[in-house]
This record gives structure tokens, C-alpha cells and sequence, in this order.
């Protein structure tokens, strides 16, 4: 029971400022069509160099928390979802919006995310030290391929392309490596000054998730957000919990799927919304009227994928390997505070990590009571041109890019990086393997390198990297993921050739 | 697949293949050879998948990736052409602000769907520079001391 040892540092004024400041700022960023929550986070994080670690978490982790939950006010009133995650609330959501039922579906949708979410930073809290002194029987081998595991899982799992998946993953391994070799210190792969220190990972995460969405609000041209916004009327907050917990098999469905989703790395929001989606329609004896604006579609999506936000954090915070691209994002935030994530984290650090997790349920607690009163209101953002929205971020990446480190080279990265994946992304590569291949690099080198060593010395490489049943387990899910993957895609193409020929 | 995007998946599969490629020769060719032990088996799975992609795309079997229509290339040119002199000169010659004041008005003004002929745009688009040009001066220069490049006009 640690967490409650350190419950009281949420409520000191600063923190509990950045916790008011980055649940009420992602709420309305969360809302706006176009900016993710990754992007969100990864913008924010040169606004944490200032700050002491757990501060600066706690505004990211509200930050991450709120976005998630703020896309359903533009998939509810817009039929745009805010974020990935949000896409399953939009099939009942802006029905019932359209039904003159737009107060009733956000109300529902807010308390429905904070219960899921509640459920899932509980997980997080209770498994969490049980899963980092477990990780202490890790040793350099199993590091190594629970790296390579991080990579290809999200690589498969979170591509369209399986080959297009791992190539993204291979792309960001090797930007990993350039610089000086630590061990040897010889220079590699440096063709240019900007990265003759190795490429800076926030400015880098700024540009894979920043400039790709300028870019490609760009090539929308002259044209505002397409959509018209439905007018919320009144609806009392009381008769909306009551509608939450008279369904209670949806919310259950909602919060257990995004929870599990949520543990394996991966497999993000978007996946926990849909398939909780799917589960609930199937469970349910009114399966006809999902579809139809039903509220049990927008508390099973909703649930869900604000249930995933904790349980993605526990690969980050006791193996260093980030479940979701958002967790990449924070892994970042981490670093630049000297903080490595791992087994020693809750014995090195409790004082960031424990203020850090209670803050976000808290901002859970805070995001149901600001998005209850907000939520109309923050539609209206979706009003900004997006010639504006486009300039903001940016100017917010290059500022932010240079005040990592005073230092034009990192400009220089993180548009080189930002303009290349979004020319990947037209062609079917993805931003996620790719940075979990360049943040998980390192780990996957250093445990790679150590590994070599001790088998030179002892076993071999062979029998070092292949031998020991935890090696194996780790091999054996590489090698299902991907297998898992490809069957997947064959199963999509032969789907999609009979429904060619059919037409 | 029509025609068009199968030669620009050819072209940039082919473009990372040349990566690939040129990552596993560098690896395999650089000393000392102990520094890049990992980089030889990233590169060469890096460079198998890479020519395996393009050989797809040769053959017209990609099927992932809509590519870039003629009009979203016009749509987006004039802003990549601002983002690349802006991230790339102006912000280092012209000093941070003012290069960001420059691209900021030329975005919105390119993009802003508002007709050019009424003043009363132009006026809005030159307060929403101002406004944004003041944010970020209290944000990173008065909140986070980050000292930017000399401006020009100082």
C-alpha cells in the first residue's frame, strides 16, 4: 500500500495545479480533431524541463489521460474522432447526438472513461511492484529480446503491413545506433554534425508525431473542419451514472477488455474501443440497437479505452519497454529527468513514481467532473481553421525541439525525421515500431553487447541467447506475433479479393 | 493499385532499399568491427526486408499505402516549402521569432480558406500572429529561459 503513503503529494499546489492544467488542457486539446494524444504529450514535454520529475509526469500522465478521454467530445458532436482510441464511441456516440441526446452521451461517455480508467490505474498500481520484482530475474539475454519483442509486437500488431511493420521498427533500431559506440567509441553511421552526439529522442518523438499531422493538414488546403457541430442540450448528470451503472455488463466488458488489451505492448486504445465495441454488441441482448445510438456501444468503447492508459504503463515502468507509442512518449519524459524506468524504479524513485501513478487517478477523478461541464464547450475548438492549428504546432515543435538542448542540430532532426515519416506513412510505413525501435535500441545494444561478453566467456552465443525458458517464451511471442500477424493480413487480402470479385 | 501509386511505391521502396543497402555495406565495411556488431544484424534484416518491399513494389503487389495525389502534392507544397526554409534557415539566420512570425502570417495566409480581398482577414490574421508570437515569448523565453538565436531586428 505505497501509493497511499504518497497520496498526499498530489495535493500540494503545484502539483495539483499541473494536475488541473494538464487534465483541462488535454480535455480541450483531446477534442480537437487532429492532435493526438501522442502528439499531445510529446509537445508538451520541453514544458517539463523546468519542473521536478514527478511534476513533470504528473502534467504529462493528465495530459495523456484527458486527451484519451476529451476525442470522444468531437466523436460524439463531430462524428470525428479527437483520437484513434475514440473511433468505436463515434458508431453510437453521434447517433445519439443526432437523437437530440448529445448531454447525455457525453455525460455517459466521461463517467464510463473514468471508471475504466480507474479500474485500469488500479492494475497498474497492484501489478506494477509485482511484475518489477519479478523483472529483477531478467538478466542481459532476456532484456535483449524483450527489446526485440517491444519492436516486433508493435511492429505487427500496430501496422498494416506486417513487412512495412518490422522495416519501421528496423528503420528506428538503426537510428538508434548512430553516434558514438558507446563501448568501442567509434563513430558510426554520423553523416552529418546534427547528429554527431546520436539523434535526441524528444526531438525526434516531436517530429515523428508532430510534423506528419502538419504536413498532412496542409495537404487539405484551403478548407475549414468539414463538420457541423450538433448543439448539446441539458441533461441531468444524476440520470446519466444511473444509466452507467443500470448497464453494468457493457462497463464490465469495457473496463476487462481494455485492461488486458492495454497490458500487451502494442496494442493501443483503438483496438481496446473496437473490440470492446464488438464483445459488448455480441453479449448483449439488445444487439439490434447498437448502431443505433445505444448508450451500452459509447460506455463499452469509452471504458475501454481509457481502462488501457494504466495497464500500458506497466511494461514502461518495470522493464523499460513501452506498451503504446504515448508510453514511448513518456519514456522520453522520463529520461530527460535521468529517470531509467525498470526493477529499481519503485526502490530508487518513490517519490516520482508513486506521486506520478496517484495523480493519475485523481486526474481520472478530475477529468469525469471538468469533462461533465466542458465538454460542450471544448467542441468549439474544433471551430479553429486548420491553417492555425497547423502553424501552433508548428512552432511548437521547433521551439520545443531547440529548448531540449540550445541546439539547431536538433531542429535540423526533428523536421528531417517529421517530414520523412510522413512520406512513410502515404506509403504504409507507421511512427510507432519506429520509435519504439529507436527508443528500445539502446536497451536491445547495451543487453546485446553484455550478453556477447558473458557468452564468450562462459556458454557460447548460441546457448547463452537460446537456452533458459524465459528466452524462449520471449522468442516464442516474437515469433507468434508476427506469425499471428501475417495470417491476419492473408485472412484481410482473401477477404477483400472475394468482395473485389463479388462487386 | 493504379499506375500512379505504384510508381511512388517504387520510388520510395526504393529509396529505402538504397538505405538499407547502404547501412549494411557501412556496417559490414566500417572499423572497428567489435562497434558494429549490432548494427551488421540490424542491417541486415533492415536491408532483406527493404529489398523485399521494393521487389513487391516492383512487381505491383504492394497493397498498403495510397501514396500522394496530384492534388494533395499541390495542396501541400507551398507549406513544406515554408516548413523546410523556416526549420532550415530562417529560424537560425532570422532569429527564432521573427522567423516564426514570418511563417506563421505566410501559413495562415495560404491556407486560411477567408477570402484575400477583405481587410478585415488580413487584420485577424496579423492579431493571431501577434497573439501566438507573444505566447510562445512568455512560454520559452520568460517561463523556460531558453535563450534562442539573435534575432535580426536586435
Amino acid at each position: 500500500m505505497d501509493f497511499l503513503y504518497y497520496m498526499g503529494d498530489v495535493f500540494t499546489p503545484i502539483n495539483f495545479g499541473l494536475l488541473l492544467l494538464g487534465t483541462i488542457g488535454g480535455l480541450i486539446l483531446g477534442a480537437t480533431p487532429g492532435l493526438s494524444p501522442t502528439m499531445t504529450v510529446a509537445l508538451m514535454i520541453p514544458f517539463t524541463f523546468k519542473l521536478a520529475p514527478e511534476q513533470g509526469l504528473i502534467l504529462l500522465g493528465a495530459a495523456y489521460t484527458s486527451t484519451v478521454a476529451g476525442g470522444a467530445v468531437s466523436a460524439i458532436l463531430l462524428k470525428i474522432p479527437g483520437a484513434p482510441a475514440n473511433i468505436a464511441t463515434t458508431l453510437d456516440g453521434h447517433t445519439m447526438a443526432q437523437k437530440g441526446e448529445g448531454a447525455k452521451a457525453l455525460q455517459i461517455s466521461f463517467i464510463a472513461s473514468a471508471i475504466g480508467g480507474l479500474f485500469g490505474v488500479f492494475l497498474l498500481i497492484f501489478l506494477t511492484p509485482v511484475l518489477a520484482t519479478w523483472a529483477l530475474a531478467f538478466g542481459p539475454s532476456e532484456l535483449f529480446w524483450l527489446a526485440i519483442l517491444g519492436v516486433t509486437v508493435i511492429g505487427t500488431l500496430d501496422s498494416s503491413s506486417v513487412v512495412k511493420g518490422l522495416l519501421s521498427g528496423c528503420i528506428g533500431l538503426w537510428l538508434a545506433t548512430i553516434g558514438f559506440d558507446d563501448i568501442m567509441g567509434a563513430q558510426r553511421f554520423i553523416f552529418h554534425s546534427s547528429v554527431s552526439g546520436g539523434i535526441n529522442i524528444i526531438p525526434a518523438l516531436i517530429g515523428l508525431f508532430a510534423i506528419p499531422q502538419v504536413i498532412a493538414m496542409f495537404a487539405k488546403g484551403r478548407s475549414n473542419v468539414d463538420a457541423e457541430i450538433i448543439v448539446v442540450q441539458r441533461h441531468p448528470i444524476g440520470a446519466a451514472f444511473r444509466e452507467v451503472f443500470s448497464r453494468k455488463r457493457a462497463l464490465a466488458i469495457g473496463t476487462s477488455v481494455g485492461s488486458i488489451i492495454g497490458l500487451i505492448p502494442g496494442v493501443g486504445g483503438q483496438i481496446a474501443g473496437l473490440v470492446a465495441y464488438d464483445q459488448s454488441k455480441k453479449m448483449s441482448p439488445e444487439s439490434g440497437k447498437f448502431g443505433t445510438g445505444h448508450p451500452e456501444g459509447v460506455i463499452a468503447a469509452e471504458s475501454a479505452n481509457n481502462a488501457m492508459v494504466g495497464p500500458s504503463l506497466v511494461p514502461l515502468l518495470t522493464l523499460s519497454i513501452p506498451g503504446s507509442p504515448t508510453a514511448a512518449v513518456l519514456l522520453g519524459g522520463l529520461l530527460i529527468h535521468g529517470i531509467f524506468p525498470g526493477p529499481s524504479l519503485f526502490t530508487q524513485y518513490p517519490q516520482v513514481v508513486w506521486p506520478f501513478i496517484n495523480s493519475m487517478l485523481v486526474g481520472q477523478i478530475l477529468m469525469c467532473m471538468f469533462g461533465l461541464f466542458i465538454a460542450g464547450w471544448a467542441a468549439n475548438v474544433a471551430r479553429v481553421p486548420r491553417s492555425v492549428m497547423a502553424a501552433v504546432v508548428l512552432g511548437l515543435a521547433v521551439f520545443g525541439s531547440y529548448s531540449v538542448g540550445h541546439s539547431m542540430g536538433d531542429v535540423y532532426v526533428m523536421a528531417s525525421l517529421g517530414l520523412a515519416m510522413y512520406f512513410l506513412e502515404r506509403f504504409g510505413f507507421s511512427a510507432a515500431p519506429l520509435v519504439l525501435g529507436l527508443i528500445l535500441g539502446p536497451i536491445a545494444e547495451a543487453n546485446f553487447m553484455q550478453g556477447a561478453m558473458i557468452a564468450n566467456a562462459t556458454v557460447g552465443k548460441m546457448a547463452y541467447f537460446f537456452t533458459g525458458w524465459l528466452n524462449w517464451l520471449l522468442i516464442l511471442i516474437v515469433v507468434a506475433s508476427i506469425g499471428y500477424s501475417i495470417w491476419m493480413e492473408l485472412r484481410q487480402r482473401r477477404y477483400t479479393t472475394k468482395e473485389e470479385a463479388s462487386a | 493499385m493504379n499506375d500512379l501509386p505504384r510508381t511512388q511505391h517504387i520510388f520510395a521502396s526504393g529509396a529505402i532499399a538504397a538505405v538499407g543497402v547502404s547501412v549494411a555495406y557501412i556496417s559490414f565495411t566500417q572499423e572497428p568491427a567489435d562497434a558494429f556488431v549490432f548494427p551488421r544484424l540490424i542491417a541486415t534484416v533492415f536491408a532483406i526486408l527493404a529489398i523485399w518491399t521494393f521487389v513487391k513494389a516492383v512487381l505491383g503487389r504492394t497493397k498498403v499505402g495510397q501514396g500522394l495525389s496530384g492534388q494533395d502534392m499541390r495542396n501541400l507544397l507551398p507549406g513544406l516549402i515554408v516548413t523546410l526554409i523556416y526549420a532550415f534557415w530562417a529560424a537560425k539566420e532570422l532569429g527564432f521569432y521573427t522567423a516564426t512570425a514570418i511563417a506563421f502570417f505566410i501559413l495562415l495566409t495560404v491556407y486560411d480558406p477567408a477570402p484575400h480581398t477583405e481587410a478585415k482577414t488580413w487584420v485577424k490574421r496579423v492579431l493571431i500572429t501577434a497573439g501566438f508570437i507573444a505566447v510562445m515569448y512568455g512560454l520559452f523565453a520568460m517561463l523556460l529561459n531558453v535563450y534562442t538565436p539573435r534575432e535580426i531586428f536586435s
